[in-house]
């Protein structure tokens, strides 16, 4: 199944990340009032190994008399508690958390690798402790909102945020807007992704274990209905929503005229604009490091870079994503499978060149191979629509301006990694490419002290820094 | 060359380095790659205090490090005492590999670096670790470091030349990336990564750029070549960590003493160590271990 063809005799052994310390319940209620409650109606839905599409668990599917129940236990836990507590002692509390979370790292680690099909060397290098780094960070703004914006006048919160999160990396999208809104002195309820609602049903425990007061974070199952019923919700404040554009157009409509404040980021494709003079060894990382990616490659390097990037797919190792020799896992859903299969299949068809690594995928579970496209005509939807991966899909520019044309005509734009040896080509490229983060020879790096989000389609308000704060909070 | 310069920027290179040496090796894994990691050992002793002596132990320890183990692939010393390696090594497949050209630090005349080079293979070295004059590399002189190059090669005749870049002196992975490209042009075996006489030798990312630039010189020139790590890799979790770097950079092939080798001295002892563990199910003591 592995993508490298090792010598017969250094031919990595199973690293299987251990599972069995996991204590996976056979069926999750839903968090309300800090407590575990089963839903008012007997429905579920079944959290998926997206590896071999097998049950782990089911779910609560959460009606609207559900998301009631956690609104007005989260309004309660708001009026009650979170409100009268001084923020000193709300920072230490969102501080504990941090700790409970970097603690128990290893085990939400796997959580994610199990229901997400992130590959475990991604989830415990990297969306573990930015989750956790996320609540740090945040911590330490709690006692210093008065001096973070502009006066103490400016820092009372919102009250009641509803946060619905959606993709493989539930645990870290729900991190990214739990932690400013408790410690803007918001409560929160959290609407997981539908597809991996695991992590984040943990993280409720985690808070419950943390004795964080009833009602301060409230955790409902679902799919999009419940989501809705929360958008809907005449006493939730403030949404805080990650996922496509199409849902985060939805959910403004549904909150036009009813004061509720909105932060929504929203996909899109990361861009790479590599220039001739590009390292070209770095941007064949820093492309593979994102799932789906659009690249505009300065034609004397057109050629040079898709031979790069097709010998380095056959590199790549493809297999059960609890090793920790692996490099590409599964899709997190059938839904997300079908989609690039069918992005796959639009390519061919408009006459777009595929290539894909000559070894196979699991038959069992949401699997895809990577697909490299070469001669993009800017006109395909591979050059237009937002892109889900593994996915590279390359056009050609002549000029820098050509480039910024390129990738400033797009609907949506949320990140761009600009790849070039001349700093004043990176800092030109920068200054006018529209994107909600830029990156120079390097890609999906990310801080929760610098903001992150898009602009136009990729929505708006942003996750993180001082920026992110704003949202949380009356100003 | 019309090639442009080959660009090289740091993050990438020392992230996906980073990624590579952390590779999870294991089980039967762990037990094949100690063997290869012993199986391509330069086994070294570059010290002012070398005798005969010390090298007959050397020998003796390369040709069987320990019983089951393949012998090393090459001892490697200074040229005076290259007539006791190879009556240390006779009969034996291990090679013996002379530093040359001023080792350490390359300062001395080409006729001078020369004599001592021929001198080395007239005692019967196989292979010939020569250094390149940073001097000349870091004052711009590209095409003298070349001159030189090309000129210990064809001293070498059918020896084995491989080329240590010192790249802990060179300042910047693309200059490294320089350097390697200019062995490669003057006709080197194998690139080198340091002398191991300096503070820094070899790290990942050095290594990656030398498995890039064996790769790329490859897939244009058509001409193969190896590589040595050398200096600093004292561990068998690190040896195991290069082997899988230069496995998913170069490929398998690869991963064979003629186009692989590690430069080391303390290296074998905690590969024996491990080994045993392997072999037996515990660690044993360091005193079990036959040293030279």
């Amino acid at each position: 199944m592995s993508g490298v063809a090792t010598g017969a005799d250094f031919t990595y052994a199973p690293a299987l990340e251990p599972v069995a310390a996991i204590a996976l319940r056979d069926r999750y209620g839903l968090f309300i009032g800090g407590q575990w409650v089963p839903p008012g109606e007997e429905r579920t839905v079944p959290a998926i190994n997206p590896a071999t599409d097998e049950v782990l668990a089911l779910v609560s599917q959460a009606s609207a008399a559900d998301v009631d129940r956690a609104v007005r236990a989260a309004r309660r836990g708001y009026e009650k508690y979170w409100r009268k507590l001084r923020p000193p002692e709300r920072a230490k509390y969102v501080y504990r958390i941090a700790r409970v979370l970097g603690e128990r790292a290893r085990e939400f680690a796997v959580l994610e690798t199990l229901n997400g099909g992130r590959p475990i060397a991604a989830t415990r290098e990297f969306d573990v402790p930015q989750a956790t780094a996320h609540f740090f960070y945040h911590a330490g703004w709690a006692d210093k909102l008065a001096w973070a914006l502009t006066g103490p006048e400016r820092s009372r919160p919102l009250g009641v945020v509803g946060a619905i999160v959606g993709g493989d990396r539930s645990l870290l999208a729900a991190a990214r807007k739990i932690a400013p809104a408790l410690a803007c002195g918001n409560t929160v309820i959290l609407k997981p992704a539908e597809t991996a609602p695991l992590a984040a049903l943990a993280l409720a425990h985690l808070c419950a274990e943390a004795d964080l007061p009833p009602g301060v974070i409230n955790v409902v199952t679902g799919d999009a209905e419940t989501g809705s019923a929360l958008v809907e919700h005449p006493d939730v404040d403030m949404i805080a929503f990650t996922g496509s554009a199409e849902t985060g157009k939805m959910i403004r409509r549904a909150a036009a005229g009813t004061g509720k404040r909105l932060s929504l980021a929203l996909g899109g494709t990361p861009a790479a604009i590599v220039y001739e003079d590009a390292p070209l060894d770095a941007a064949v990382e820093g492309i593979l490091a994102s799932a789906a990616v659009r690249v505009l490659v300065q034609e004397p390097v057109c050629t040079e870079l898709a031979d790069r990037l097709r010998a380095r797919f056959d590199l790549l190792r493809v297999g059960d994503p609890l090793d920790r020799n692996t490099d590409l896992g599964p899709l997190p859903s059938r839904a997300a499978r079908d989609r690039v299969a069918e992005l796959v299949a639009s390519g061919i068809d408009e006459g777009a060149t595929l290539a894909q690594p000559d070894w196979t995928v699991p038959e069992r579970g949401f699997w895809c191979p990577p697909s490299l496209f070469t001669n993009v005509a800017p006109t395909y939807r591979l050059a237009r629509e937002e892109l889900t991966g593994p996915l590279v899909a390359v056009l050609t520019f002549r000029t820098a301006e050509e480039a910024l044309e390129r990738a400033n005509g797009l609907p949506s734009a949320h990140t761009v990694s600009v790849w070039t040896t001349s700093g004043a080509l990176a800092l030109f490229t920068a200054a006018r490419v529209a994107a909600g983060t830029v990156w120079c020879n390097t890609s999906e790096r990310y801080d929760p002290s610098a903001p992150f989000g898009g602009v136009k389609e990729s929505g708006w308000a942003r996750d993180g820094g001082l920026a992110g704060l704003r949202a949380y909070l009356e100003t | 060359m019309t090639r442009a310069p080959v660009r090289i920027d740091a993050v990438m290179l020392e992230a996906r380095a980073a990624t590579l040496v952390k590779r999870a090796i294991k089980a039967s894994a762990k037990r094949a790659g100690i063997d290869l990691a012993i199986a391509c050992l330069d086994l070294t002793t570059l010290e002012g205090k070398d005798t005969p002596d010390k090298v007959r132990g050397l020998c003796a320890r390369g040709r069987s490090p320990a019983p089951g183990a393949p012998s090393v692939a090459a001892i490697c010393v200074y040229p005076n005492l290259v007539p006791a390696a190879v009556r240390g090594v006779a009969g034996s497949s291990v090679r013996v590999a002379s530093v040359s050209t001023a080792f350490p630090s390359g300062l001395s005349s080409l006729d001078l670096k020369l004599r001592e080079t021929h001198e080395a293979l007239e005692s019967g070295a196989h292979e010939i670790d020569m250094v390149i004059d940073r001097g000349l590399f870091l004052s711009g002189r590209y095409d003298a470091v070349l001159a030189e190059i090309v000129a210990v090669k064809r001293a070498c005749g059918a020896a084995t030349l491989k080329v240590i870049l010192e790249a802990g002196e060179l300042g910047s992975y693309a200059a490294i990336r320089r350097a390697c490209d200019l062995a490669l042009a003057g006709g080197a075996d194998f690139l080198k990564t340091a002398t191991g006489k300096i503070g820094i030798s070899t790290t990942p990312p050095i290594a990656l750029v030398l498995c890039e630039a064996v790769r790329d010189h490859t897939r244009v020139f058509g001409r193969t070549a190896g590589l040595k790590l050398a200096g600093g890799i004292r561990t068998t979790k690190a040896a195991l960590g290069y082997l899988a770097l230069v496995n998913e950079t170069l490929g398998p092939a690869w991963l064979v003493p003629g186009r692989f080798r590690i430069g080391a001295s303390s290296l074998l002892d905690d590969l024996l160590m491990q080994r045993a563990s392997g072999v037996s199910g515990s660690y044993s003591a360091a005193s079990y271990i036959a040293t030279a």
